[in-house]
């Protein structure tokens, strides 16, 4: 432990000095190679043993990760390098490939600075490869490329020699068309990677070694010894020579940037406050002596220390003591401890200063997400953009009924360390739903709750989620309040796509400045006068306010968003939520006084006249579906074409890589189930899958009614479907 | 028939001779108490005193799903309300759907609260501007709601020099004293970055129509310390003052006289 308490106390020393900081992630498509790679520098940190590097999985440290061979949660290490002579501290958070955990690595992307893209060299750039890159472009993370699993290349593919330069060059190229169709500004100012400045490096995780072209200057390894060694089996040679972590933490150090660097770009992407501000000014400098500005991307349960937030921290320094604000929370948050992450372990530290990754405890209102800062009114953090959206359901129920008030306790506590699932608790039947990103987070999540919080439970077998929406107009819709002195007159149609694209996206919402919010929706294709008119936002559905010089509608209108709301989070057709509805409020009669058009009153005439509109304006179900790639050899093709057929699939594109065929297509998840069983015996196991959400599709006509009458009846609802005057009472 | 029946201000006394014997000559007697309330009575002892079982409905028996009301056809059916029946305005509404089915009604009136608050202030009648209710304030989509209507009522009587008569809320077991009723009013004024409110003079009034009746008339942010005792409350924010009424305030509700000065126009 002696070497272990060296490594904290170099990075300790480290931490002060942001321009010798950098906060990176490793992401990439699964299987690629990640937490090899990061065993790797771990190894070459001293932090594992070098020879356990590529098998030990360090950073994979919940033993069902190690158990599945994949990553689930991000984990985060800090550790130090050395490049000429001078030591560099680098925080590095692993983040989980598999799709159903792309929640992590959204949230991992805002605490980090720059990110190595992991490809495999045999496969190229694929699905997830894209997404993930996309999200790091997205939060102004750069890129560097580190090409892996170059030894199969040449002993598995037989490449040769002269071959490797241009095969190698092709994934490079892929990796900059995407980059370039992402963020084609960034790319011309230097995001570009390039083997030839050394923004690349190529090697094998598996067996320690990398190269790049600053490395092949330096030591004299070119590809033609990389080849040999490779050819005649003496990697280990290779890895003595050519060590992965020197190649790649030199590109990291020397390519990627320091948060004083970075942040002066990133805090304009990643918040929206006053830039001149001085907690604006202090997280464009990285400032330790400004505000707290501090934003959570983590917060997990510790059975020991509790709740601990793990987060960046744009500007200030946190210690222990401090009372900081949360937003959206009026009391303030007494810090406990604060600390630097290892892996499975939290280490202690007196204060951690701007531009380092920092876990604190005490901050009991924080959720992912939150922004946590010394001035109480700090324009929060933008909201974190996940993007992939709950397709799949569980109901869970405590095994035991002495359990449940536990069981209630646990659901709200996963679903704070886990934003990606979705809670749904009903304290009257017991029953309560767990909505998540597929089978295998349901799964996951549902295991963690019996061993981590010892809680038994039984969970429904998985069902998938909907979404309501409509084709048609309808209105002006009447909705009268209970006591009949108010009367609200809605019309409903679909809100314009492009402006439901903006919605998805996240670019719109009511905080922004309003003339540059009418101008994405003049983009999207709405109407100038309702653009103009924007009473509110909910999920990808709009109320437009289009009455004029209505007396006292102004102390109304969150009355009515709160009915509207309502509506639309349990839809009239299935209680499913509701997508896609722009309601146009067109004429309001309010009573006089303000007792007899309160909550009571108001919620429920909006909501009912919501129901009975959507109901009336050619309802629909929309299914989630996932794109499908398939690799598969040619002699299989046939087995794996019918499995998509035969699931409602539709082919997207084939495309040929050697003797094997790339299958994209699209599938509806509610098919799904089993696939992977089926696609395995139906091409003889030689196909290899991944899946990604492809968002929300109308249902075919024909399976509407049995769909809804379905879903009605699970919910012990009467299963036809209803009709709007089920809603609109006398 | 449907007999709206007033019940008066305070006990199972104050329903008039008239009103009373209809009740006992009804067939079925129905009551509603979430508009107002009797204080000085509970349903034991009107039944007592009435010699009669009441039915009392619920706010959704009256305005949404009324299928009592179906009785009154054959019978004569009484709807006993708190005060004079048809100053709550929602009861409108419960004589136009009786009217719209053939059903015909009648209303037997009784002192209202709007004039008692006139008799014991010295307040006179003939100078108050619209009425307007103080809701208690709400939570909506994560927000503490203060609806403003009342402001806005107060000053638009006020630029007119009209007194302003504030009812506070009822809901469920809670009723709005006149303590936190001053309180949310000059909350509102902040709200909208006005002191018209921290010299202005008010009159609180509790359990109006009882023999304790409370009537205090003092600058509103003092009156949101002072003791009424027990519900209901009800409070006046009076325009300049006529000088009758200054004398009034002073002699039956203890207004310092320095503070009436004044507010004398």
């Amino acid at each position: 432990m002696g070497k272990r308490k060296k490594i904290v106390e170099r990075v300790t020393t480290l931490m002060d000095k942001p321009d010798k900081i950098r906060n990176i992630g490793i992401v990439a498509h699964i299987d690629h190679g990640k937490t090899t790679l990061s065993d790797n520098l771990l190894g070459g940190a001293g932090m594992i043993s070098m020879d356990l590097a590529g098998r030990q999985l360090f950073m994979d440290f919940d033993p069902l990760e190690q158990a599945r061979g994949i990553t689930i949660d991000a984990a985060n290490v800090s550790m130090v390098h050395e490049v000429d002579g001078k030591e560099y501290l680098i925080n590095m958070i692993d983040t989980p490939g598999h799709v159903d955990f792309g929640g992590d690595v959204t949230r991992a992307m805002r605490a980090v600075d720059g990110a190595i893209v992991v490809v495999d060299a045999v496969e190229g750039a694929m699905p997830q490869t894209e997404t993930v890159l996309r999200q790091a472009l997205r939060e102004g993370v750069r890129p560097v490329l580190f090409v892996n699993k170059v030894d199969r290349m040449i002993n598995e593919l037989k490449v040769e020699k002269k071959d490797m330069a241009v095969r190698l060059g092709k994934v490079i190229d892929n990796v900059n068309k995407l980059i370039r169709g992402m963020n084609e500004e960034k790319y011309k100012a230097g995001w570009k990677v390039d083997a030839a400045n050394g923004t690349v490096a190529f090697g094998s995780a598996l067996y320690n070694w990398a190269i790049s072209v600053p490395q092949m200057k330096k030591t004299g390894i070119g590809f033609d010894q990389v080849f040999e060694h490779c050819r005649d089996g003496k990697m280990k040679e290779l890895a003595e020579k050519v060590p992965l972590y020197i190649a790649v933490n030199d590109m990291v150090v020397k390519f990627l940037p320091s948060p004083i660097e970075a942040q002066k770009e990133r805090v304009k992407v990643i918040w929206n406050g006053d830039w001149g501000s001085s907690v604006g000014k202090a997280m464009a400098s990285c400032d330790p002596n400004g505000p707290v500005a501090f934003m959570i991307t983590k917060v997990k349960v510790d059975p020991h220390a509790g709740e601990v937030a793990t987060g960046r921290l744009f500007s200030g320094t946190l210690e222990r003591g401090m009372e900081l604000h949360v937003s959206g929370i009026a009391d303030t948050n007494r810090i406990q401890q604060t600390g630097i992450v290892m892996g499975a372990e939290r280490v202690e530290v007196d204060r951690v200063p701007a531009g380092n990754i920092a876990a604190v405890t005490g901050l009991r209102d924080a959720i992912v997400g939150s922004t946590v800062s010394t001035e109480s009114g700090m324009t929060p953090f933008e909201v974190i953009k996940h993007v992939s959206e709950p397709v799949m359901t569980v109901a869970v129920e405590a095994k035991n009924m002495r359990d449940l008030p536990k069981l209630v306790e646990v659901l709200r506590q996963v679903g704070k360390e886990d934003p990606t699932l979705q809670i749904t608790i009903n304290e009257e039947t017991g029953e309560h739903l767990m909505a998540g990103m597929g089978e295998l987070h349901l799964e996951i999540v549902a295991f963690r709750i019996q061993r981590d919080k010892g809680v038994e439970i039984k969970t429904s077998p998985p069902i998938v989620v909907y979404r309501e929406s409509i084709n048609g107009r309808a209105g002006p819709v009447e909705g009268k309040s209970p006591n009949h002195h108010n009367r609200f007159y809605i019309e409903f149609e679909p809100l314009e796509p492009g402006v439901v694209e903006a919605l998805r996206e996240g670019k719109i919402n009511m905080k922004m400045e309003e003339l540059e919010r009418r101008k994405i929706l003049l983009d999207g294709g709405m109407d100038k006068d309702e653009a103009r008119n924007i009473a509110g936002v909910f999920g990808t559905n709009m109320l437009l306010n289009m009455t004029k010089g209505i007396q006292y509608l102004r102390e109304t209108m969150e009355l009515i968003l709160e009915g509207f709301e309502e509506a639309l989070r349990n839809g009239p057709i299935s209680r499913e939520p509701v997508q896609g509805v722009k309601a146009r409020l067109v004429d309001v009669k309010l009573h006089e006084d303000a007792v007899h058009r309160g909550p009571a009153q108001v919620i429920p005439a909006v909501r009912q006249a919501v129901q009975a509109g959507v109901l009336m304006a050619d309802p629909t179900l929309l299914e989630p579906f996932q794109n499908v790639y398939i690799q598969v050899p040619q002699d299989q093709m046939g087995g794996a074409m019918s499995e998509i057929q035969g699931r409602r699939g539709a082919i997207l594109s084939m495309d040929t890589e050697g003797d094997m065929i790339i299958i994209k297509s699209k599938m509806p998840v509610s098919q799904m189930f089993g696939f992977s069983g089926a696609i395995r015996s139906a091409t003889e196991g030689r196909a290899l899958w991944s899946t990604e959400f492809a968002g929300f599709e109308s249902l075919p006509t024909n399976l509407l009614l049995e769909t809804v009458k379905q879903i009605r009846t699970r919910k012990g609802l009467k299963p036809e479907m209803p009709k709007p005057s089920d809603y609109l009472k006398a | 028939m449907l007999i709206f029946i007033g019940l008066g201000l305070y006990d199972e006394r104050d329903v008039s001779v008239k009103g009373l014997q209809a009740i006992k000559d009804a067939d079925v007697i129905c009551a509603e108490f979430y508009t107002s309330r009797l204080m000085g009575a509970d349903q034991a002892k009107l039944e007592e005193f009435y010699g009669r079982k009441i039915r009392v409905l619920h706010r959704e028996e009256v305005e949404v799903d009324p299928a009592w009301l179906e009785e009154a056809r054959s019978k004569d059916v009484a709807f006993l309300v708190g005060g004079d029946p048809m100053v709550s305005t929602t009861h409108l509404d419960l004589r136009l759907r009786a009217c719209e089915i053939g059903i015909q009604t009648r209303v037997i009136h009784s002192a209202s609260i709007v004039t008692a608050v006139s008799g014991l202030t010295g307040l006179q009648n003939y100078r108050f501007g619209r009425s307007t209710t103080i809701p208690f304030p709400y939570t909506a989509r994560g927000k503490r709601i203060i609806p403003e209507t009342p402001y806005l009522v107060l000053k638009q009587n006020m630029e007119r020099n009209l007194h302003t008569m504030l009812f506070l809320d009822i809901q469920n077991q809670r009723y709005m004293t006149v303590n936190e009723g001053s309180e949310l009013l000059l909350e509102m004024a902040q709200c909208a970055g006005e002191d018209i409110l921290d010299r202005q003079i008010a009159v609180g009034i509790a359990r109006a129509g009882s023999i304790d009746a409370c009537v205090r008339a003092d600058l509103l942010p003092r009156l949101k310390d002072w003791n009424f005792g027990s519900p209901l409350h009800i409070m006046v924010v009076p325009a300049k003052l006529h000088f009758m009424e200054a004398r009034a305030l002073v002699a039956l509700a203890g207004a310092p006289a320095e503070i009436v000065a004044d507010a004398v126009d």
